[in-house]
């Protein structure tokens, strides 16, 4: 079942010549650098994946060397939504708040497969999956990821941020949800990535 | 220990003095029945329909409408003490004839007894029970989570109103078996209705009655509740 | 002790008004700094004097557990009505579990506490044995009790963590997850996962223990007590937290049992009812153990409670190393257990019941089935309606944090804004349960 591709298609366009000059570039380098090694998350931790979040930010796996460890329950003063668990439709709005409490720059990463997918719970009540509401960087599978996996998830967005560039506005452009029914993708888009897929729907035997 | 405190000890009131043991070798049918189930049927007779003993767990079949009367006997009485509640909920089978029942779990610790009470309500008829929320307090919450699911009233409950949905679901009472599994509506649909519905501006009955943060309820809760809308379902 | 200070301060008048409703004065400090006297009173906007605000906590809030969301009156900074919110995290358990069979429903139940996975894949699995009739091995039994006990000893970790976190100890949070890694080594060892290990199959376990599992659980058994004993150096006579903590939403006896609640929040009420000893399950009567009650039922006392559960947990999972006996681990029943993949795949016969019971599933006879565990929350237990076919017609757990919630509105009445933060630590809720 082929996803009909997003609506937006963002390019970057980057002038080497005249507007990457060394300066820029450096400057690009230090920005990143500085953001991506302080990212504080916003944790917005619903159920197990929460547990493992605080796992990773425990003794063991320690979130504090990628400077993450001053989590930040005011989102005003987040970088990054951790959204660790599943998320149900009366949650919902809740979290699409919180995502525009947050100033940019800020990312999110849909931790474990219910942030990502919705996970079993394809039922009346989760949503399948926060990026049918917000906009998602890093999606880290598993159920619940291990905190090896939810370490390399946050390496990827830090890659993700190294590789920005202050050239490209587009970047820090804020999602505008359509006003009348709030959802900033397509009805059809949301369908289509909420729907069963692959053999998901032939395990249960009952069809559905 | 503060002086002169006893603790409530479970099996206080069993004169025999055998520790209870881990039920091994169930039955499925027949095996010993709780005393209180004869003592209900002597007590209120027409209102006992039935009593079976599946598993070891002895159930009573009641009339709805004397649920409460009959909850409040086996809460007062000296010789049934049951004074904890379990859990109440309902079970709909797929079956189509079959009614809708209600469930009671009732524990006497002072006995150590546990007992089932059902309520059959058959489909078609309006599905209305009495509350037990006058002798269980905890009855609160569980009552509305069946209500909230099943759409079954509790009648005598102070506060019936949806707990695990949102005030103004729309598409049902999720546990009923014609309630399909993802819902009636169309997933951007559920999605649009879940961010309309703005977290504060529901609020109970029993939160307006703060009367002094009228002013800070925000303009578009006031202008409905000023326009007469209940709140809840 | 030299050099102590004394303020004095003085009151001109009773700080309250002739409604009885209270003034609020500034202060000012003098020029040497030492006695603060009033400055007379200003005139008061209409509006601003003896008014209740209604203040919302969360749902996402740091100090509420998950997500659940306490709309509070305050008069003040004092609580005249607590109003909870709960739903936030409802994911249809019920609903799903009732288009799924009986082996499908056992990670579900994992989701559901997860903090308490390897208790409720146990609760799960004995209910579901007393729907087909089924009574299992004796080893199983032991390991039950184990993971049951790791369990408990799981969630209290991370409700002392969190409580220290709340009331603001940071450091036992760091130590109570250091010794969850420890359990986690463990689970992982022996069915491959850390928190959602899915640990009890129908009829039996997912898999034995593999060989030098008991080593590993002995060293733990021995190295636990000292952490425990760390942390209660650290909180149990420490003045700032009994400060915190004592005479906080106290429950009598009486109102404990009629609000529903179970665990420790009814332990510490002063009712000695566990699930363990009362109606008891996999041979908990044969084990030496105690249950901690306590007397007020305040916060000071459930954790109290919760301590001592933490030690007499540690005396269990001894007792059930010491008498591990050996023996399979899942019953010879056809019906529920999948035979070996050695004759599955060679063995026609095996190959079909395989096949039948994989894509079918198990079959129990027509009934109910309501078998409670003492959860580390209170009482926790499945009911589970079957009418013959492969998936259950109804499937309830039964929310022992859901109701203990229930009776916070009762507990929080007179508190301080903080206190309520500490009191809902207390009660040790997970949202995973509540809303299911």
């Amino acid at each position: 079942m082929g996803l009909s591709p997003r609506p937006e298609t963002r390019t970057v366009t980057v002038d080497p010549q005249s507007q990457e000059g060394w300066v820029t570039t450096r400057l690009d380098f230090l920005v990143n650098w500085s953001r991506a090694n302080s990212l504080w998350p916003m944790p917005f931790g619903t159920a197990c994946c929460a547990i493992e979040f605080m796992a990773t930010a425990a003794s063991r796996f320690d979130l504090a060397r990628f400077g993450m460890e001053r989590m930040s329950f005011s989102p005003r003063q987040a970088d990054v939504l951790i959204c660790a668990g599943r998320v149900p439709f009366k949650l919902a709005p809740i979290i699409r708040r919180i995502w525009q409490q947050m100033p940019q720059p800020k990312w999110a990463i849909a931790m474990g497969a219910c942030a990502s997918t919705g996970n079993m719970f394809d039922n009346y009540a989760v949503v399948q999956g926060i990026d049918t509401i917000i906009p998602v960087d890093v999606y880290v599978p598993g159920c619940p990821p291990r905190p090896e996996g939810l370490m390399y998830g946050i390496m990827m967005l830090q890659k993700k941020v190294m590789n920005e560039r202050m050239s490209d506005r587009s970047l820090r452009d804020e999602m505008e949800p359509d006003p009348s029914s709030q959802l900033y993708l397509p009805p059809s888009t949301i369908d289509e990535l909420s729907e069963p897929f692959g053999n998901s729907v032939n395990q249960t035997r009952s069809g559905l | 220990m503060k002086d002169g405190f006893t603790p409530a000890t479970p099996g206080s009131a069993l004169q025999a003095a055998t520790p209870p043991s881990t039920l091994r070798q169930l039955r499925h049918r027949g095996g010993d029945v709780n005393p209180s189930a004869a003592a209900l049927r002597e007590r209120f007779g027409s209102a006992i329909s039935a009593s079976d003993v599946v598993w070891g767990e002895t159930t009573v079949i009641i009339e709805p409408r004397r649920a409460h009367e009959i909850v409040r006997w086996l809460h007062d009485d000296p010789a049934q003490q049951y004074t904890y509640l379990s859990d109440v909920t309902a079970v709909e089978f797929r079956d189509p004839e079959q009614p809708i029942e209600v469930v009671w779990h009732l524990r006497s610790l002072p006995f150590r007894r546990f007992l089932r009470l059902k309520a059959l309500l058959p489909r078609g008829t309006p599905l209305e029970v009495d509350s037990v929320w006058p002798v269980f307090k905890s009855a609160d919450w569980l009552e509305r989570e069946c209500y909230d699911m099943f759409g079954i009233k509790f009648i005598g409950h102070p506060d019936l109103r949806r707990i695990l949905m949102w005030e103004g679901y729309r598409e049902g009472f999720p546990l009923r078996k014609d309630f399909p599994l993802r819902g009636r509506f169309s997933r951007a649909e559920q999605l649009r209705q879940a961010l309309a519905a703005n977290p504060e501006a529901r609020y109970s009955m029993e939160e307006l009655t703060i009367a002094a943060a009228f002013e800070d309820l925000p303009d578009e809760m006031r202008a409905r509740l000023a326009g007469g809308e209940k709140v809840g379902e | 002790m030299a050099n102590r200070r004394t303020v004095e301060v003085a009151l001109s008048t009773s700080g309250l008004d002739a409604q009885g409703r209270p003034t609020r004065r500034p202060l000012s400090a003098s020029e040497d700094g030492n006695v603060l006297t009033m400055e007379p009173p200003l005139p008061m906007e209409p509006g601003l004097e003896g008014d209740h605000m209604l203040i919302n906590i969360g749902p996402q809030h740091p100090a509420t557990h998950g997500v659940l969301r306490l709309v509070l009156e305050l008069d003040g900074e004092t609580v005249v009505r607590c109003i909870p919110h709960v739903g936030y995290l409802h994911c249809g358990f019920e609903k799903t579990c009732e288009y799924r069979n009986y082996y499908q429903i056992i990670p579900w139940t994992d989701r559901e506490d997860y903090l308490n996975a390897p208790g409720n894949n146990v609760a799960y699995a004995l209910g579901a044995e007393r729907l087909f009739g089924i009574d299992v091995t004796p080893r199983c039994e032991v390991l039950r009790v184990i993971a049951a006990e790791l369990s408990r000893i799981m969630s209290h970790l991370v409700w002392l963590g969190t409580t220290c976190i709340d009331i603001g100890a940071f450091t036992p949070f760091l130590w109570a997850f250091q010794e969850r890694e420890n359990i986690y080594n463990l689970f992982e060892s022996w069915v491959g996962a850390r928190l959602t290990t899915t640990v009890t199959r129908v009829g039996g376990m997912a898999a034995d223990i593999p060989v030098g599992w008991t080593d590993q659980l002995g060293t733990f058994v021995r190295s636990f007590p000292k952490t425990v004993d760390e942390i209660d150096r650290m909180l149990t006579k420490n003045a700032i937290w009994v400060g915190r903590t004592i005479g906080l939403g106290a429950m009598s006896q009486d109102e404990a049992l009629n609000y529903g609640l179970s665990g420790p929040l009814l332990r510490a009420a002063g009712v000695a009812y566990d699930v363990r000893k009362d109606f008891p399950y996999l041979g908990y009567e044969t084990y030496d153990f105690e249950v901690p009650v306590g007397t007020n039922g305040d916060v000071y006392d459930r954790f109290l409670v919760r301590m001592e559960e933490l030690r007499q947990s540690v005396r269990i999972l001894d007792q059930a190393l010491a008498r591990l006996p050996d023996g399979p681990v899942n019953i010879d029943d056809p019906r529920v257990i999948l035979p070996p993949k050695s004759k599955a795949t060679s063995e026609m016969e095996s190959m079909i019941h395989h096949f039948k019971q994989v894509m079918e599933g198990p079959r129990p006879p027509a009934g109910e089935s309501y078998v409670a565990v003492e959860s580390p929350k209170g009482e926790k237990g499945y009911y589970m309606v079957s009418d013959g076919t492969a998936k259950p017609v109804r499937w309830r757990i039964r929310p022992p944090s859901f109701v203990n919630l229930s009776a916070i509105p009762k507990m929080v009445e007179g508190h301080l804004l903080s206190d309520v933060i500490a009191i809902n630590a207390s009660i040790d809720i997970v949202m995973g349960e509540i809303d299911r």
